[in-house]
């Protein structure tokens, strides 16, 4: 606990230390599937939906680890956590939407090894945070790396009937356009400090 | 980019030994060609130094996960065996990570999560799934060398770039005349990405210029 009120927790989470355009955390999915708008939304809600049940999972995992005095295993039974969510999650989507199953393709698995998620986890402990303070984190989290990928989906399909020369297309292009949002992102510094 | 098209896993079909090593760190280097592992290529390379320490340790952690995948293939089952590797990655951060700490406290502290994020890197898994599962223990570790080099490589042309500009400094030490005055937008994360648009420019326009003659 440090005194940080729930509001301010969900701001810093998602505006002031936007996962992907501040701490570069799940890059591959954002330069992956941020092509187009819809996958870019479902893409976030999934990624949302892992983050808030592994950062629940973390907290506990956390309390565990600390009582049997181990912290050397937090790596990995965090990874390993995370792991048999996305599982989880991944049988879940497939049963309920085919459509976004295929939508979604390689990088619902690749979530595993999003950065983004494996950080969360490591942030929330690393800053002591309490159960509630998790999950407004985690819900933060979410919102910021949705609102990354919606907004840079967006960008990207106007520029698709943009003419730009040939070399600079595709990721290189991406990562511009990243590059001009995450400068604005900075606005959103001093935002939510005392 | 669309989900299917993207390199996961290239070159399963390599000759020679040699160019397995070739490959990782000029054709198919993994940042500037298959943009894998972004996240820390972006997120530590605000110096050199940052960039060395993590592109050398997440090389190390390549190398041994690469050697181990491989001579565990015949024993994996097939159905868990992203689990196994994850597993087999993680062991070897959490020595890197204990490593670091015992060596040098400041670069620890500089690194900060970056270190444990090593494990999500989809570089590593990549090649564990891509490479090391299929092939034998002395082609699997020449592979994690040349992918591990390529990615240093990568790591410290960011690195460089960025401290250059941002700082006037390389390693510490000043470059620049006095008068110099920094890009602080490089040290930032906005920073980061241009800089990495920037190579991949360079990279594109050089493939595209080998491909036009």
């Amino acid at each position: 606990m440090n005194g940080e009120s729930i509001w301010l927790i969900f701001i810093n989470a998602s505006l002031v230390n936007n996962f992907v355009l501040a701490y570069f955390l799940g890059i591959c999915p954002f330069l992956g599937v941020s092509g187009k708008m819809e996958t870019a939304t479902k893409m976030g809600g999934a990624v949302t939906f892992v983050m808030l049940i592994s950062s629940m999972c973390a907290y506990g995992i956390h309390a565990l680890l600390v009582a049997i005095n181990a912290p050397f295993l937090q790596l990995i039974s965090f990874i390993v956590v995370i792991a048999s969510t996305v599982q989880l999650v991944e049988m879940f989507i497939k049963k309920m939407s085919p459509s976004l199953f295929r939508a979604l393709g390689i990088f619902l698995p690749l979530i595993t090894t999003n950065c983004a998620i494996l950080g969360l986890a490591l942030f929330q402990t690393n800053k002591g945070y309490g159960f509630g303070e998790s999950i407004v984190y985690a819900l933060g989290a979410g919102a910021g790396f949705t609102l990354a990928l919606v907004l840079i989906a967006k960008l990207r399909e106007k520029l698709e009937y943009a003419e730009v020369p040939k070399i600079v297309k595709g990721t290189a292009l991406t990562l511009l356009i990243a590059g001009i949002l995450s400068l604005t992102f900075m606005g959103f510094a001093g935002l939510g400090s005392q | 980019m669309s989900p299917d098209k993207r390199p996961i896993a290239p070159g399963s079909q390599e000759p020679t030994s040699t160019d397995a090593f070739i490959k990782g760190l000029w054709r198919d280097n993994p940042v500037f060609v298959q943009v894998l592992g972004m996240c820390p290529v972006l997120a530590v390379s605000n110096t050199a130094e940052n960039a060395l320490a993590m592109g050398l340790a997440t090389c190390f952690v390549l190398f041994m996960s690469n050697t181990l995948v491989s001579s565990l293939r015949n024993f994996i089952p097939k159905q868990v065996r992203i689990t196994a590797f994850i597993i087999i990655i993680a062991t070897f951060v959490t020595i890197t990570d204990y490593a670091i700490q015992a060596i040098r406290v400041e670069l620890h502290k500089s690194l900060g999560a970056f270190i444990s994020l090593i494990v999500a890197n989809c570089l590593i898994l990549g090649r564990a799934e891509a490479f090391a599962s299929k092939n034998s223990i002395g082609k699997s570790m020449l592979d994690a060398l040349g992918m591990g080099f390529g990615f240093v490589f990568a790591l410290f042309c960011l690195g460089a770039v960025r401290e250059l500009l941002g700082n006037g400094t390389l390693f510490g030490l000043m470059i620049f005349p006095d008068s110099f005055q920094e890009w602080i937008v490089m040290i930032l994360p906005a920073g980061g990405f241009f800089t990495l648009a920037i190579w991949l420019l360079l990279f594109n326009g050089i493939k595209t210029k080998k491909a036009t003659t």
